[in-house]
This record gives C-alpha cells, structure tokens and sequence, in this order.
C-alpha cells in the first residue's frame, strides 16, 4: 500500500499482510495482520523499525514514495522480533544510517540475530532523547512489553508515540485508524492479541501505564506497530482496555474445554454447563479440536471460570488437551477458579491429571471434580450439574471477593 | 539459594551476582539493594520466587 501521512511529516509506511493466518507460529490470526513501520520527515529523517523479510520489496516500494532510501538518517529500531526487523538488514544497506538507535536489551540481542560489525548502532536508555530537528524523540523502555528489547519512542512535539507491539491488533485493513473501523470487530482482535502475545506480561502492562501517567506524557496519537492505528479519543480507549485487561477482574462467565472419544466426558461437559447456567454464569463450550488454541486464550481472557474435560487414554489425557495446557501455562492466565471432569474404561487418570495441570497453571481448583467409569447415567449427568452449580458459586464468591 | 524471575524466567545465581549491574559474585538474594532489578525484564525483587 502506498505510504499514508498521519500527522504533517509522519508517516504509515507499513505493510499490510491480507494472507497471514499462522502468527509467528503459535497464534492465528484469522483476519490477517500488518507490520507498521513509520516515517518522520525532519531535519534529520527517521525510519521506525521496518518489516517482515518477505515484504521487503513492498516496504522498499512504499518507502521510496516518500523519501530516497539513502536520505534515511536515522533507523529507531523499536523491537527486533522479524515481524518488525526482518527488513533491517536491508534498510541498513540501502540506507547507510548516520546512527541506528535500540535499547540497551535490543543491542545484546541485535548482535545474535544479524551481522552488525560496523553498524553505527547508539544504545539509548529509557529517558533518553535524541533530536531531529524541529522535534524530538524520547525513548521509554518496555522490556518484556513483550520482550526484553522492546521500547516506546515518542515525540513529545507532536504527542505521537511509536509503541512497538503493545497495543497492536492482528487485522489487514485499507483503512489506517481505529476511528474508521467497526469497535466490536476491533476490541474483540485487540483482546486476541493481548491475551495471546501480552497476557504473560499483565504486570509489565500495569507498570508501563502507570509510567505513562506518572510522565504525563500527552498522547494524541498511539501507533502500534500491528493493526490500527490509534488517535484522539480512542488514545484513553485503548489504555483503559489495556489496564482492565492487565487487571483481569473475574467475569460472571467460563469457558468449557474438552476432548472426547466416545461422547461420555462430552456429555458430562454439556450437564456442568447446565449447572454453570442454574447459577447465572454465562457459558462457552469448545470442543479443543474445534477451536484452535489461541481462539481459546481469547474466550478466557473475559471468563472467569475455565472447566475442562477429557476421557482417560493410556493412563493420561488426550493429547490436544495437554498442548493446550502447556499454551495456556505460559500466558499465565490471572484469578481464574476451575474444575474438571472425565470418563474412563478401567483406569481413572483423567481427573486428578487435568486437576494437575489447572493447579500448575495457578487456576484455583474447586473440589475434586466428576468421574465416571464407560457412560455417564443420569446421577453422574445430576453430579455434573451440582458441580457446575458449585464452580459458578465458586466464582461468584471470587468475584465479590476481587470485584 | 537461587531466585527466578516470574516475569521473564531470569534465574539469579548468587554465585555469578550480576556484575554488570555492579552485584559482586556470592552476593545472596536477600542481600541484594532493594533497588536492583531483573537484568531481563527489569522486575523488582517483589517479582522473584526461589527456584524450586
Ligand atoms: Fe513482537
Ligand atoms: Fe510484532
Ligand atoms: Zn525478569
């Protein structure tokens, strides 16, 4: 796409990427992505990190609508993961950079990733400020914002800030900004990102937007480098959402996991709903070989009950259910209650297994669960209910208690 | 005794410190400045648990 001027002198030089599904190999993103990368036309010009290797030639493009590659200055390099600097090598070539500026954590890392002898590479601390001009850019490190090199850059003069991938949203559009999109569709991929790629880092999220208030930094615009882009109103929008997010209160609702051989643990996951509901908790049942794995981190972000289901298989559980698992530890999911159910032949390993996992996960388990040997019968279905009447007291008693 | 970081999976060794940030080898955790951080992710001391 061609280059979109944002504010007088900056620019949208990004990437929009209308096939991308598989995200960074881990999350999908069903509505496909872009990389944004920017432009500032000052005294001196400066490229804010740049793009995927493989859109290289249409960054280069773009890029060329706007200025000479070679007029390029300075290269800020906000993050170093591919998405953002799979170009940089590139854009060193075809820039020759007077200084290229990364946080002190993106300068140990730049060094593994790319051939940087005789890179006129500047390390700036947070707090650091460099000039172009007419403006200036300051940079605030945001290690772990998602990972340790990422930083903000912002320029105080026109209360824009480049904010890496935090606040990013995985969503190919024509258009640029957050205001010429449908809300819905646009808070529902702005929650999938964060509870798939910043979740984990719910207490890096709270400290950076408590720092952004403390700096008074003024924000007219917040430029994320996936997805829409953010200005006036929607500046303290996205904020807020972040912070609720990060604060991850529990909602009056859960989500039911399971897999299934023969129908016995699916139908016993259906009777805990049915007592979920009895309690005025909203329910969402997905099958894990329905649902992709980061559909599911999405679903739970906004539920505060996560139960989960398998049948016994040699002595363990079905093993969708334990990659799920092991995703779901590592986004360490906040102030949830859960519980567990599961049918088996002749040995009865599923429950207290999937009971393992929720309590490694740190879900507070409520009671010991339900199990049943071959087919559930009417009690079981009845204990089944009972048990999701008490989950969602549980979680009622969970929400008075954080609410 | 050693200390993880719950943020990022940092693990500090009081046998290496972190010199780098002015920490002497055999330093114990207890013993580090209330003000030093994770060298990863910049967490407080509040964010470490010892490794289990
Ligand atoms: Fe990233
Ligand atoms: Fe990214
Ligand atoms: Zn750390």
């Amino acid at each position: 796409m061609k280059p979109v001027e944002l504010k007088k002198d900056i620019y949208w030089v990004g990437i929009v990427d209308w096939n991308c599904r598989d995200f960074h190999g881990y999350s999908l993103s069903p509505m496909g992505t872009t990389y944004n990368a920017f432009l500032v036309k000052d005294e001196k010009i400066a490229l804010v990190d740049t793009a995927k290797a493989d859109h290289a030639g249409e960054f280069f493009c773009a890029l060329s609508h706007l200025v000479k590659p070679e007029d390029v200055d300075y290269l800020i390099v906000n993050h170093l993961e591919p998405d953002h600097s799979g170009a940089l090598v590139e854009a060193v070539q075809r820039c020759k950079p007077e200084k290229i500026f990364c946080s002190p954590m993106g300068a140990r890392s730049l060094a593994g990733l790319y051939q940087t002898k005789d890179w006129p590479i500047e390390v700036i601390k947070s707090g650091g400020s460099i000039s172009l001009g007419k403006r200036s850019v300051t940079f605030l490190e945001t290690r772990m914002l998602h990972w340790p090199d990422s930083m903000f850059s912002y320029i105080p003069e026109d209360k824009v800030v480049f904010s890496s991938d935090a606040f990013g949203q995985n969503w190919a559009t024509s258009e640029r900004f957050a205001d010429q999109v449908g809300r819905e569709t646009l808070d529902r991929v702005l929650s999938e990102y964060f509870a798939n790629i910043v979740q984990p880092y719910s207490p890096v999220v709270l400290k950076t937007l408590d720092k952004i208030a403390e700096l008074k930094l003024e924000l007219d615009m917040i430029l994320p480098d996936h997805g829409l882009l953010l200005r006036g109103e929607d500046c303290a929008w996205v904020l807020k959402r972040y912070r609720e997010m990060a604060e991850a209160k529990p909602k009056p609702r859960a989500v039911l996991v399971y897999d299934t051989m023969w129908q016995s643990t699916e139908q016993m996951i259906h009777a805990v709903s049915d007592g979920l509901k009895d309690e005025g908790i909203e329910t969402r049942i997905m099958h894990v070989k329905a649902n992709h794995h980061s559909a599911i981190m999405t679903e739970l972000l906004d539920s505060g009950a996560l139960v989960v289901g398998s049948p016994t298989h040699n002595n363990g559980i079905l093993p969708y259910m334990a990659g799920l698992f092991q995703y779901m530890k590592g986004l360490k999911p906040l102030n949830k209650v859960g519980g567990a159910v599961g049918s088996f032949g002749w040995s009865g390993e599923c429950v207290p297994a999937l009971n393992e996992w929720l309590e490694k996960i740190g879900i507070e388990v409520v009671g010991s669960g339900v199990k049943q040997q071959w087919r559930p019968t009417h009690d079981t279905l009845k204990a089944c209910v009972a048990y999701g009447r008490e989950i969602g007291a549980a979680l009622k008693a969970k929400i008075a208690a954080l609410g | 005794m050693k200390y993880v970081c719950n943020i990022c999976g940092y693990v500090y060794d009081p046998a290496a410190g972190d010199p780098d940030n002015g920490v002497k080898p055999g330093t114990q955790f207890k013993d580090l400045p209330d003000d030093w951080v994770c060298p990863v992710c910049g967490a407080e001391k509040s964010e470490f648990s010892p490794e289990s």
